[in-house]
């Protein structure tokens, strides 16, 4: 973990698609470096045989019937869209 | 009590409204005219609805003129964080993502308010999607702390501690990720109440990170936090992690439960870095409950020191995860910048999220990212799984455990530039968010120059009732939130 090469800012921001300025990615690779450094004290705790928490609650799975329910109507579920017609939310072309 | 009918609790405006000395109309327009006389100050608010709020409060009033009362909640002007769903009004996380989407659906918590006849109020300022600890991060601008408006209200529900401390509201609502309730409840003198994780179902609130997230209530007293728990509590079918724990009256249990009980000081929570005036006030608070018989044990929680980084990592790439829905295709703000799908998802969240927002993303995905995942996000799992023991270990010997809530009063407004600093602002509340349990804030004194203080008493998990009581029996014997700010 210590010999983690520094944060690869123009990799991760495309991973979570997110079009950064190169000030913007400048001021956080600085900002997160120092966040990093801070995070690298986890590698001294010695977790040999420790199982992980995902979360505190005592539920692991949970079933349901399978009944159908009244949902949005659509005029609701198109309510917030940015750009629709013919009842349905328009897109960009991702198939040529 | 106070005479200003927006500074009274909900016991006593319940008391009033049930022995027909006043209305849900009278109490909502009081309530009205002080967030628009405050609000220039303040900025509690995203926005309110008053007509729709005066229409709630004239049908409370008519189911209690027929005799048709839903408790002690009906007719009380409550105000909702702005990332808790209310139908046709706005949701916006405090982003300019959602700058204009209105919710098509209620929230469970807003559903259960509603029938129990609650005055619906507002939308609450907030940091953008909860990440923050001083309100800053809103894309709306920041909310003034009612006792002195040049300083953070804390966060991230900020508007819902200012909004309640300023007299905007008779209740708030607010989430609690890292200590986003106790935190700014400790800074604006309010009590905060973060439920176990699971008790309060999520659906319907803006998802940050899902296995720490945790709806509760902002009130003056403990007895309205029992009252507005009672209210919201319970198993829904639509939030996985809802547990099918019974509810009890909380009310009851304050006077029922009674002490004394054994509590636990950890050592981790008085080291460097707190305030020496917090310090003195919440050891005075330890002296009261010795003072009243309870057994008083110096307990060590010795993963503390690795909290913040376990949350940060946690939180993060979880965040990172949530926030993925954002691509401004079926919702929200959509770019007019960019040549293909990918382009516009690129352009659309850089456009739509705020500084924060996209470090916190750029930091979970980076930890979970292919040569990382073990290194960060796992390792931060397994740690988590220490820090849980280390406070359920304390809980074998101690009913509840006594901290500070918060490591310094409330600061100025633009004072923390720096991310790591402001971070540190939840050192004592995040490790509650990782053990998912409960923990309530309860006001216990002012600086010399007259901010508030807040002492934390956190309580093993599914035991509100005796967390409460402990709690109820501090604030019987101080007269903390009988004060109120004067601007």
């Amino acid at each position: 973990m210590s010999s983690a090469p520094a944060l690869d800012i123009d990799h991760i921001a495309k991973l979570a698609r997110l079009a950064l300025t190169a000030e913007e990615k400048a001021t956080f690779a600085q900002q997160l470096g120092d966040v990093l450094h801070h995070i690298e004290q986890l590698a001294k705790v010695d977790v040999t045989g420790v199982e992980p928490t995902a979360h505190a609650s005592p539920i692991f799975n949970v079933w349901q019937a399978d009944v159908a329910q009244p949902g949005l109507t659509v005029a609701d579920a198109l309510r917030n869209a940015p750009a629709q017609r013919d009842n349905m939310i328009l897109v960009p072309k991702v198939v040529e | 009590m106070s005479s200003k009918l927006y500074f009274r609790t909900i016991a006593d405006l319940a008391a009033a409204l049930d022995a027909k000395q006043l209305s849900s109309v009278e109490l909502t327009q009081a309530v009205i005219a002080r967030t628009q006389a405050v609000e220039p100050r303040i900025h509690a608010f995203n926005s309110f609805d008053e007509a729709d709020a005066l229409a709630q409060a004239a049908a409370s009033d008519a189911r209690r003129a027929a005799g048709q009362s839903c408790g002690p909640l009906d007719g009380i002007p409550i105000g909702l964080k702005d990332v808790i769903a209310v139908t046709g009004q706005p949701l916006t996380a405090s982003s300019k993502m959602l700058k204009d989407f209105v919710s098509p659906y209620d929230a469970t918590v807003t559903t259960k308010l509603k029938k129990a006849g609650a005055v619906l109020w507002g939308r609450l300022n907030c940091d953008e999607f909860a990440m923050g600890s001083s309100t800053e991060n809103s894309a709306f601008g920041p909310t003034g702390n009612p006792w002195d408006p040049t300083r953070v209200p804390g966060g991230s529900s900020g508007g819902s501690s200012a909004a309640l401390a300023a007299g905007e509201a008779i209740a708030t609502l607010g989430s609690d990720t890292g200590g986003s309730i106790r935190q700014p409840a400790a800074l604006c003198g309010v009590v905060g109440l973060k439920p176990t994780y699971g008790l309060v179902s999520r659906f319907g609130l803006i998802a940050f990170a899902s296995s720490l997230d945790q709806i509760g209530p902002f009130t003056r007293t403990v007895e309205d936090a029992a009252i507005v728990l009672g209210a919201i509590a319970g198993h829904d079918e639509r939030d996985s992690t809802s547990f099918q724990a019974e509810i009890p009256d909380y009310r009851a249990a304050l006077t029922s439960q009674r002490g004394p009980w054994k509590l636990g000081i950890p050592k981790e929570y008085f080291a460097a870095g707190l305030d020496p005036e917090i310090a003195t006030a919440v050891e005075k608070a330890i002296a009261f409950y010795q003072s009243q018989g309870c057994e008083i044990r110096e307990v060590s929680l010795p993963h503390t020191q690795y909290c913040l980084d376990t949350y940060y990592v946690i939180a993060t790439a979880e965040a990172s995860s949530n926030l993925s829905r954002y691509d401004g295709i079926r919702y929200g703000h959509r770019s007019a910048v960019g040549k293909d799908a990918v382009d516009i998802y690129a352009h659309s969240r850089a456009e739509g999220f705020g500084p924060e927002v996209k470090r916190r993303i750029i930091l979970g995905t980076y930890v979970l990212s292919s040569g990382y995942y073990d290194a960060y996000y796992l390792r931060a799992q397994k740690v988590r799984t220490l820090i849980r023991q280390d406070f359920l270990h304390a809980f074998r010997d101690v009913d509840a455990l006594l901290t500070p809530t918060s490591p310094m009063p409330a600061f100025k407004i633009g004072e923390k530039a720096d991310p790591l600093a402001l971070y540190l602002c939840d050192i004592y509340t995040i490790g509650v968010n990782l053990a998912g349990l409960p923990a309530i804030s309860v006001p216990c004194g002012f600086t010399k120059s007259g901010l508030p203080i807040g002492a934390q008493l956190i309580g093993q998990p599914w035991k509100e009732s005796n967390l409460l009581a402990i709690a109820h029996a501090y604030e019987r014997a101080h007269d903390w939130s009988a004060q109120f700010p004067i601007f």
